[in-house]
């Protein structure tokens, strides 16, 4: 059992609420790094000290932040209204269990059971503005008793894993926070490493505009898990990347077109490693990178994922090997970039 | 001789993000005329020409990257499919080629036509680089390809695949050959990225903060046949944009520009531009920000193969320039 997986998933963290991933990713690195400190967003950046041989300063992100639900009013009956804190599919709602603010209230999103629908309910998706959660309160003032608006719900999905397959809530992105905390506890490089374990990425990057704009990084580099789409697919169009064929490598997507130095070196990387990847379907999505690369007078970036089936729902799986394998890639692309690289021609 | 230069720019490679090759032409062509030249962390080419010490610190911004496609699949036929850098329309596409950076030549087609008046989405169509399988495909996933059509001077009008803005570009060499003794410190920025969100000369500008920050860019005409109404033509002189969906330029840099014109009897137009913006969007917001506008070069048939200029408007947007980058800017 990977327990770093197991204690970052498990942990809350719903964007703009990260106190709680905040302090476990802290312990889980305190010993390994020359300093620490939580900058006014709620970031936690690390310095690793490198041995002195290269003077890059470089950053390596991952969000600690998770999509959930936020509380926004209490019915007279004691059920709760809320709203979406990052992007859902609302199908991905109903049904499911969630645990509701500091104490962890277990609630789940009420849906009517399909004995009570009528024929054509069932033809209907409920939208999110319609759904309710229920912790179990009688009326309005026992909820309000227990739960403020403003709180967080996130989901509870306890991690497992069967033979190379890892099941839990919340990969994304913790996957890449575990991937983080592994550097942080390796050799030195031969430069000081940045770590930012990041907030508010799920809600528009906006923790990593801020450490971006601190740290003025001479390169980054942004651990994600992206959205495996490995699924039967009649059409040979386009498929996304898929679980167990080894870490996915961004090109371009919505927000940004990553440094080609850097992609060209993370292959050439991987080519002499032996580590198998795959390049993300170029077109959509965003991560980190598109506002670290783009803040102050900018910093060459790219992006190294696990990849992850169904992103923001309750459950998502990724591959154990990918995920050891993004370490690996990582790792060896940061000991080998030198700042000629770095330079343009 | 100007018609040269144009040439060897718009015929180049160089979209969005993968701007190696056009920044080297254009750091050859400009190397005589700069007192420094850099790139920045991406990718930007800064020349700067130093000024009397009498006057501000401007910034000009050419963007030199180009529209284009970039690979996402490879079929088990050697079909490559794939999706937009920057804004291309699937209505510009059906027998178009497109060049990679290794040479090759995709021809784009699309899947199955069921009615002749519907324009399938980009994601139906694929390029046919002359492969029979995967396996011999000379284009993987991640490939950068631009449009390939030769430039053609006819009359004044000047057409090309990639006027959107290596037209700019010319703009700004020619304005950098032809200024001496200028009060003002100038960089000329020849920007990457400006086609996926003017990124480029957000980050030039975040580290040289300008206190004027001028965009050479292309705009839209109103002068076709049943077009959206706009009150810029081509051959009517270089267009002094007012305001655009991403930018209200600097009014007393609008006046600026319109007075110089006037004052050198160049022929001028006002713009507004209803969809788009430019660099100048950018440079606007920046840092503390600056004082922002642009001249543009009018445009026929933006973002297809065939963008179409007017030489005059050419010349009268350098000659503006100049008289606008070689007196006082008092704002």
């Amino acid at each position: 059992m990977n327990e770093l997986l197991k204690q970052l998933t498990e942990a809350v963290g719903v964007s703009g609420d990260e106190k709680e991933i905040r302090l476990l990713i802290r312990d889980l690195i305190a010993d390994h790094v020359a300093e620490w400190r939580v900058d006014a967003l709620g970031n936690l950046i690390a310095r690793k000290p490198g041995t002195g041989e290269s003077s890059l300063r470089v950053l390596v992100d991952a969000h600690m932040d998770e999509v959930g639900l936020m509380i926004t009013d209490v019915d007279s009956n004691g059920t709760l209204q809320f709203e979406t804190v990052g992007g859902f599919d609302d199908r991905a709602l109903l049904g499911k269990v969630v645990q509701v603010g500091p104490q962890k209230l277990p609630g789940v999103i009420g849906a009517r059971p399909v004995h009570l629908l009528k024929p054509n309910q069932r033809q209907e998706i409920v939208k999110v503005e319609a759904m309710r959660l229920d912790i179990g309160a009688k009326n309005k003032d026992e909820a309000a008793g227990k739960v403020k608006i403003g709180d967080r719900a996130a989901f509870v999905t306890d991690y497992e894993e069967v033979a190379d397959t890892a099941v839990g809530k919340a990969f994304d992105n913790r996957a890449g926070c575990a991937a983080l905390i592994e550097l942080l506890r390796g050799e030195p490089y031969p430069f000081d490493l940045y770590a930012s374990f990041t907030v508010q990425e799920e809600v528009g990057l906006r923790g990593a505009q801020v450490v971006a704009y601190d740290i003025a990084p001479d390169a980054a580099l942004i651990l994600e898990c992206t959205p495996a789409y490995d699924l039967p697919n009649e059409k040979d169009v386009s498929p996304n990347v898929a679980l167990g064929r080894g870490p996915s490598i961004y090109v371009m997507d919505a927000g940004t077109i990553q440094d080609p130095r850097l992609v060209s070196h993370i292959t050439r990387t991987a080519a002499a490693e032996q580590i198998p990847f795959q390049i993300r379907q170029p077109g959509g999505g965003g991560t980190n990178t598109a506002a670290i690369q783009k803040t102050g007078p900018g910093v060459p970036a790219a992006t190294i994922a696990v990849p992850g089936r169904y992103a923001h729902t309750p459950t998502m799986m990724i591959s154990l090997t990918d995920y050891h394998n993004v370490v690996k890639l990582a790792d060896a692309a940061l000991r080998r970039l030198t700042p000629e690289l770095l330079q343009h021609r | 001789m100007m018609n040269e230069l144009i040439q060897k720019l718009v015929e180049a490679y160089g979209p969005s993000g993968f701007e190696d090759h056009i920044r080297r032409l254009i750091r050859a062509e400009i190397e005589p005329f700069a007192d420094e030249i850099s790139v920045d962390a991406l990718g930007n080419l800064i020349a700067r020409k130093k000024g009397s010490g009498a006057g501000l610190k401007v910034m000009v911004a050419a963007h030199m990257d180009e529209i284009g496609v970039m690979a996402t699949h490879i079929t088990k036929e050697g079909f490559v499919r794939f999706t937009n850098i920057g804004g291309v329309s699937p209505h510009t596409l059906l027998g178009n080629r497109v060049e990679f950076d290794n040479g090759v030549i995709g021809i784009v087609f699309c899947d199955k036509i069921e009615d002749r008046n519907q324009v399938h989405p980009l994601n139906k169509h694929f390029l046919d680089v002359g492969a029979s399988s995967r396996e011999d495909c000379p284009i993987s996933v991640g490939a950068a390809g631009v449009f390939q059509r030769n430039f053609l001077a006819q009359g004044d009008h000047l057409t090309a695949k990639s006027m959107d803005d290596r037209i700019g570009c010319v703009v700004a060499i020619e304005t950098l050959k032809r200024l001496e003794d200028i009060p003002h410190d100038l960089y000329f920025v020849f920007s990457v990225q400006e086609e996926v969100g003017t990124r480029g000369a957000l980050t030039a500008a975040n580290h040289l903060l300008p206190d004027v920050g001028i965009a050479l860019d292309v705009t839209l005409t109103g002068d076709l046949p049943e077009a959206r109404p706009m009150a810029v033509s081509l051959g009517q002189g270089p267009a002094i944009k007012v305001k655009d969906s991403g930018m209200i330029a600097h009014a007393g840099l609008v006046q600026l520009m319109r007075r110089r014109a006037e004052e050198a009897g160049l022929p001028f137009q006002m713009e507004v531009l209803d969809g788009g913006t430019t660099d100048a969007r950018s440079m606007q917001v920046a840092g503390p920000g600056c004082a922002a506008g642009c001249i543009s070069i009018p445009c026929r048939y933006v973002h297809s193969q065939s963008e179409t200029v007017s030489a005059q408007d050419v010349e009268n947007g350098i000659k503006l320039l100049t008289a606008v980058l070689s007196q006082p800017i008092d704002l």
